[in-house]
Order: C-alpha cells, then structure tokens, then sequence
C-alpha cells in the first residue's frame, strides 16, 4: 500500500488471554476516508483486535501507531481523547437517559459564570448531530424505548459529536433489518467522504463486498491477508478464512447404524425468530446444525424443547405429533436441551456434583418425597465413570471443576432423564481441546446407542467431524442441506454467508 | 432515513411512554388524594391548622434523608446506616449544646452534617474502592456507627433541658409569621430544591443517573464510578447528620437506643414509593418528596381516626408494597410499549 499516510497501524501486535494466544504479530494498517473490513471465523480475533486499538484491552507485545507517533492507549476514555470511538455489537447506552444526555455523558455544554449544565445548548447541539446523520427522532425521547438501530444511531452521534477521527464497529448490523443496514451505509459512506477511517467488522460477506474499500482476514490470531473488493472473489476470501487442515482431533470412529426418524420438524415459524423449519434427525445420527451467531438455531432449539412459542408448524416423535408448549412436556417424550451458557441454564455453582447431576430426576431418588442419599450417590458415581468426569470428591462444589468437566456434569444431568433426542447448543464452547474430544467420544458413543441428536456449533471443523449431516440457517431461514459426503467447509461457509460459489 | 412504519411506530410508542411515566407521580398524588378524601369523609374536621402542621413536621426529617437515599438507590445501591448516622449526629452535637450552652447553633448544625459526611465517607469509601456490596456495608456500620453513639454518649440521653430553645423554635416558629410552617419545613424544601439543582445541573449529578443506569457504558465514556458512588454516599451522610440536628429541634431530646432506630426503612419506602427505582438508574426529587409527603399524611390521618400508633408499621409494609407492584407494572408496561410485542 503506497497511498498517503496511515491514520493508525499496528506493529507486530501479540494478545494472549490466560496463556493462549488470541493474536500474533498483527500488522495491520486504517487510512482515513476508507471502510476497512476485518472478517473471520468466530475466535479469529477480530474483537480482540480492535479492542486493543480502543484501549479496551492492552497488548502482550507490539507497538500502535497513531498518526506517525507510537502511542499507549491505556483506557477507553483516552482513545476517545484521540479521536478513537468504537461502536459496540450491543449498543452501550443509558436507557433512563434521553437521546441528548446519552450523546453528550460527562461532556455536557456548560454555562458561563455559574458552570451548570446548559440544557437547551446541549439539546441544540443534539438535533444538528442527529440531522446530520439524518436521523428523524427528537433528542428529549428517552433511549430506552429506542430501536437497536436507533441506539446504534446514538452511539453515533456520540462518536460524531467527539470528531472521531477512526470508528471502531463491531458487527454493528447483526442485530439490524435490511433496510436499517442501508441506512447505516449511508451514514458510513457519508463519514468515509468526510475522511473518517472506519474498521468494520462483519460475518455477512455481501456487506463486506459492499461497503469497504480493503478487506483484512484474520484466522486463529494471525493476519492472513488483505485484498481489495475488486481484485478479490468470495471463494478466495472463504478459503482465506477457514484454510487449515480440518484438525484430528474431531474424529467419530464410532460404527453407526442409523435407524427410523426420531425427531421430524415441519414448517416450523415463528415471527421475526425463524421461518418454515423443516429437518428430521434419526436414531443414532448426529446432523449438525451450522450457521453464524444470530442465525437463528439457539431459537429452534428453545422452540423443540418448549422454552419459546412457535407460530405454525409440526413436531413428530416417533411418527407422532406432539404439542410441546413447556420444557417439562419435553423431558415427557425423552427430548431433552443442553444450553450453550453452562453458567446461566446449566448449572448451579455452589451445589455439588452429585446434587447438580440429580436436579432433573429427584422423583428417582425421593420417591416419596424424601432424599435417598444413597441412590442420589450410587446414581453419580455411575455417570462420573461412564463419562469419566475428573474430581476430587463427588460432593465438591460444580464451580471448582474444569470447563469441560462442568460441561459432562451438564450432559450426565440431562443423560440421567433417559432422551431420546438431545440438542446440544455448542457443546464444546469454552472448554479446553483435551476436554472437546472427549464431549465429542460422548456424542459418537450416544449416537452409537441409538439416540438422535442435533449438535448446534460455530465451529466448522467440529460440525464437519462429527455431523452425519449438516444443516445450515441463515437469517432464520434453512440455507443448505449436506450429507457429510456433499459437506466441505467452503460450501456451509457460503451457505451460513449468503453467497453463491462460483462452480459449485 | 427510516421507513415510515418505524416512525409512526416509534412516535405511537414513545408517547404512550411518555404518559406512563409520567403516571409514577401522578400515582402518589392520586393516592394522597384518596387519603384525604377517606380521612375527611370519616373525620370532616381532618383539614385543618393544626393537622396540617403536623404532616408538615412529618416531612423534614424524611424528606432530608431520604434526598440522600435517593441518589444512593439511583446509583444500584442502599444505605440502610442513615438511622445511626442521625442518632450519631444528634448526640455528639447535643452533647456539645448540653456541656457548652452558648454554644452557636448554625456551628452545631454545620458540625452535625460534617460529622454526617464522615461517617457516610467510610461508607462510600468501602463500598466504592473496596469493592464491598452496599448492602453489607452499610448492614455493618448500622450496628458499628450505633455503637459509637452508646460508647460517645455513655448510654445516657441528651435531655430536652440541654437542648437550645432557639433549636426547638425551628420546630415551632415560620418566616414571615406564617406559624403553620416551621422552619425546618423550610430547610427541607431548600435541600429538595439543592438536591434537584445538583442532580439536574451539574456533571457530577448528571454521572450518577449514567452510572446506575449502565455502570459499563459509563465506565467507557470515562465517568468515574468509584468517586461518583463515593460523593453520593458522603453526601447521604451528611444529610443525615442534618437529620439529626433536624430531630433534636423537632423533639427535643435524643436517645442513644431509640433515635433513629428503624428510620432507615422509613426512608427507603418514602424513595421508592416516590418512584426511585430500586434497580437503579431513575428517581425523581418531586416524586421523593411526595413520597414523603404521603408517608406523613398517612401517618397523621391514622392518628386523627384513632388507629392505634401499632398498626402504623404495618400500614406503611402495605403502602410499600403497593408502591413496589405498582412500579413492577409500569416497568411492564414499558416494557412493552418499547418492543412492541
């Protein structure tokens, strides 16, 4: 690149949380008047990046250049004092506020002489911002009853009115209609004329393609490379992203035989969640569910298992049809969920292992209503050894064990209910690799016992190991449909992303 | 820029916000409204001087107090120490007035809010830097700073005799000749209308509002939680400490084991049903101090119909309650009115 000066750029930039590095020697380099695209798989480090550059997070190594002096971000504040805002994917704002105050925290227009906020000044100052951005709604509404598109606009505003010299946006239109996404082109095309440098981060390559000048992929921590839309094609840009060797970690040598249709999903909608659903998943067959975050599966999932109404549509277990309205109805005809967030839907902590593991069954080991210790104990100790959990003492607090081992008391929990059919919701999702490959033994072992499952992952060499097929949503809708001989990481990349691969 | 279905929606939506939140105050006057009414329909001579003034006098030591629990409630905490605080102010400085008579009084008060300010420091200091919740911080001073006062005082009581007149006479004497309010009712409107002026018009008002509303986007935008959630608590215990200079005038004596003890509940109903919300972020100096009022006015109908003073607290425990579920449906309310669903 031999265009005029960088406006900011980074000098062998190294990250590491806990050990592991999420970044290495990043060189990378913003322009004013340039929408520069930063793409990549889930875990390549695009936040991380760009947080280091907002002075979210500080840098194991490396040097951040800023206008031609090597500079330290310490906080978040100072970037702002360099011309540095950042846009979050979840807007950052006040929601008792109004629009003015939100624009303008902790820099509000003072008055002469007595030094109080000056209010008609500051909500002056906010309707020139806003029509500037040409945006319609009136800076005395309070925030919070704001669309996320509008509090983006806000957050906007208050970069604006800082004269940010580089925006940061990280997957500002994950949570955005089309046209509330054109709108923010505009905006952006507006700002980049105006010789703003833009970093924008998005999973949706058509957006990339659209609207930025040059294009950096980012995979595993490392800088892979940066094209210009023009001189670049999406098959180049999706092998950019996803090529490495499929790792062997994921393997399933388990002998299947796969049987009758357990679980079978029609037309299944719900609005603005997801539309006309149709799959079915046999005894003894894993079919992976792909798709980027927001695509709609975690909803899919909660709707199978009653935890969210649907609109239209059928469920069939065993060839009958079934109304599921409430998780309990669920668990009756052997369907069980496992949540992605163990914290939040999982687990309890504080509790024991064995108490944790026994939570779904207690009429089991309480028959009439009074605890069988020893039942509750003898029925622990199985599962530790069948899913060979590492402990101390079956009585120690969930909280003390590994990530992947609060993940198999999770799986013994909803296992002790005896399933049919389980959906597990990113089951290996921050859990070290020891751990990953034996959730995925699990899953082969379970599956070779005749159960069906649907695995939800973001991870594609997981889906492509361990699936017998994959399913692929996009935007709430089903995108694609692969046995594992038809499935290769391009294809359910383009079908995740909404693109057509040019000779597929 | 935005299509018109979104605008309609959005205006459609806001205003009916707009109404409902306004309702939050217009809440508490209906039901002073309905107060009155029932008292004057049992007792037709409910309205009039000399009830009056006693709900005025109701107001002061709450309304002071519970200015400074509002703002700490804004910002996701609660300060149930107030209580102790007041008793502490109150028996050091009517100690002073009892062992040096001609002591001023203006410097008796400045004293009692410094002393106030101090102790609500230690609180703000432990529960902003230290990290320690609010709850069992100021659950631990309640006790600590009560201590103080049995150990400060030896257990004995500052005697009406030891109080100055001139101290009583806030209690007893308006402006102007206007003898149906007193001073001190005076002195709690110029705090209200502090407190608003604060909140209203200076940064560091304004930060508290943001901190509690969302502590992280506040950190982002450079606002320092750690002195802002410092400040409000000192503030607080200054405004206790005026509290209790405020009850010696009010009632001329002050006891180590009864003064102020129990008051912190008292005070932390009068915020929320004034609207505070107890998860942060919003609260109103007017809707405070109709909550206040309303306590007061409650407590004085109860005694004009002759309820007997042990069915008070229960009344208030249902008032508040009341107050918590009603706020729980507007909260619903807007709710839905934002997303549409």
């Amino acid at each position: 690149m031999t265009e005029n000066s960088s406006e900011m750029r980074t000098k062998g930039i190294d990250m590491a949380f806990g050990g592991v590095y999420v970044l290495k020697d990043i060189d990378f380099e913003i322009y004013p008047g340039e929408v520069h695209g930063l793409i990549g798989e889930n875990g390549a480090g695009k936040s991380t990046l760009i947080k280091i550059l907002a002075g979210v997070h500080q840098p194991k190594a490396g040097e951040i250049i800023l206008r031609d002096e090597v500079v330290h971000v310490p906080n978040p504040h100072a970037a702002v004092d360099m011309g540095i805002a950042m846009i979050h994917q979840e807007p950052q704002t006040f929601p008792d506020l109004d629009v003015a105050e939100n624009i303008f925290i902790g820099r509000q227009p003072m008055t002469d002489g007595l030094r109080r906020v000056d209010w008609s000044k500051m909500y002056g100052h906010a309707e020139e911002i806003l029509n500037s951005l040409g945006v319609e709604f009136d800076p005395h509404t309070k925030v919070r009853v704001l669309s996320i598109a509008d509090q983006q606009m806000v957050e906007m505003a208050g970069a604006l009115s800082q004269n940010a010299q580089i925006l940061f946006m990280d997957e500002p239109t994950a949570a955005l209609t089309p046209t509330e996404v054109e709108d923010l082109f505009a905006i952006m095309n507006n700002l980049r004329e105006q010789g703003t440098a833009i970093v924008f981060i998005s999973h949706r390559l058509e957006e990339i393609f659209d609207i930025c000048d040059r294009i950096t992929v980012l995979r595993d921590g490392e800088l892979i490379g940066e094209r210009k839309p023009k001189d670049t094609t999406t098959d180049e840009i999706i092998h950019m992203m996803v090529g490495r060797p499929l790792s062997s970690l994921y393997e399933r040598n388990v002998e299947q035989k796969i049987g009758e249709p357990v679980l079978e999903v029609k037309n299944l909608s719900r609005t603005q969640k997801f539309d006309d659903i149709t799959f079915d998943v046999k005894a003894g067959e894993v079919v992976g569910l792909a798709g980027l975050v927001g695509a709609g599966r975690t909803d899919v999932a909660r709707a199978l298992f009653g935890a969210l109404g649907i609109d239209s549509g059928t469920i069939r277990i065993d060839g009958e049809e079934v109304k599921i309205t409430r998780p309990r109805e669920a668990l009756a005809y052997g369907l069980v969920y496992v949540p992605e967030d163990r914290q939040r839907n999982g687990l309890l902590m504080q509790m024991s292992i064995e108490k944790n593991m026994t939570l779904a069954v207690l009429e089991r080991i309480a028959p009439n209503g009074w605890l069988n210790e020893k039942a509750e104990n003898n029925i622990a100790q199985e599962y530790v050894k069948k899913l060979s959990i590492v402990l101390r003492n079956i009585r120690q607090p969930v909280r003390e064990l590994s990530g992947g081992n609060q993940q198999k008391v999770v799986l013994s929990k909803w296992l002790l209910a005896e399933p049919r059919v389980m959906l597990m919701d990113e089951p290996t999702r921050g859990i070290d690799i020891g751990a990953k490959s034996e959730v995925h033994r699990l899953i082969g072992e379970l599956a070779a016992e005749g159960m069906a499952i649907l695995m939800i992952s973001s991870e594609l060499p997981e889906i492509l190991a361990m699936s017998d097929r994959i399913i692929v949503m996009r935007e709430g809708r089903i995108s694609g449909h692969f046995t594992k001989e038809e499935a290769t990481a391009e294809r359910v990349i383009a079908a995740a992303t909404g693109q057509v691969l040019e000779g597929a | 820029m935005t299509s018109t279905t979104d605008t309609l929606h959005r205006q459609s939506s806001s205003s009916l916000a707009v109404q409902l939140s306004r309702f939050r105050e217009i809440g508490i006057v209906a039901f002073l409204v309905i107060v009155i009414i029932v008292t004057v329909l049992l007792k037709p001579n409910f309205i009039q001087p000399i009830n009056i003034r006693s709900i005025l006098l109701w107001i002061p030591l709450l309304s002071v107090v519970a200015m400074g629990q509002m703002m700490v409630i804004i910002t996701r905490g609660i300060d149930v120490s107030v209580g102790s605080i007041l008793a502490f102010s109150g028996i050091v400085v009517g100690m002073i007035f009892r062992d040096f008579p001609e002591f001023n009084i203006y410097l008796g008060t400045l004293l009692g809010i410094l002393l106030g300010a101090m102790l609500g420091a230690i609180n703000g200091g432990l529960i902003a830097w230290l990290k320690v919740p609010p709850i069992i911080t100021t659950l631990g001073t309640l006790s600590a700073y009560r201590g103080l006062v049995f150990i400060v005082s030896g257990g004995r009581q500052i005697d009406p005799n030891h109080v100055p007149t001139a101290l009583i006479r806030w209690s007893q004497r308006g402006p102007f000749g206007i003898q149906w309010v007193p001073w001190v009712v005076i002195i709690a409107i110029v705090v209200a209308l502090l407190t608003y002026a604060f909140l209203r018009f200076t940064k560091m008002g304004r930060n508290i509002y943001a901190i509690g509303g969302n502590p992280d986007a506040a950190k982002l935008r450079g606002i320092s939680v750690e002195s802002t959630t410092f400040v409000v608590y000192l503030i607080t215990g200054g405004l206790a400490g005026l509290a209790g200079i405020l009850y010696a005038s009010r009632f001329g004596f002050v006891n180590p084991g009864e003064t102020g003890v129990g008051f912190e509940l008292t005070v932390i109903a009068a915020a929320i049903i004034g609207g505070t919300n107890i998860f942060g972020g919003s609260g109103t100096v007017l809707g405070v101090f109709l909550g206040c009022l309303l306590l007061g006015t409650i407590s004085v109908a109860l005694a004009v119909l002759g309820v007997a003073s042990t069915w008070q607290l229960a009344v208030y425990g249902f008032v508040i309650l009341l107050a918590v579920i009603v706020d729980g449906i507007i909260q619903r309310e807007l709710q839905r009115a934002t997303t549409g669903e």
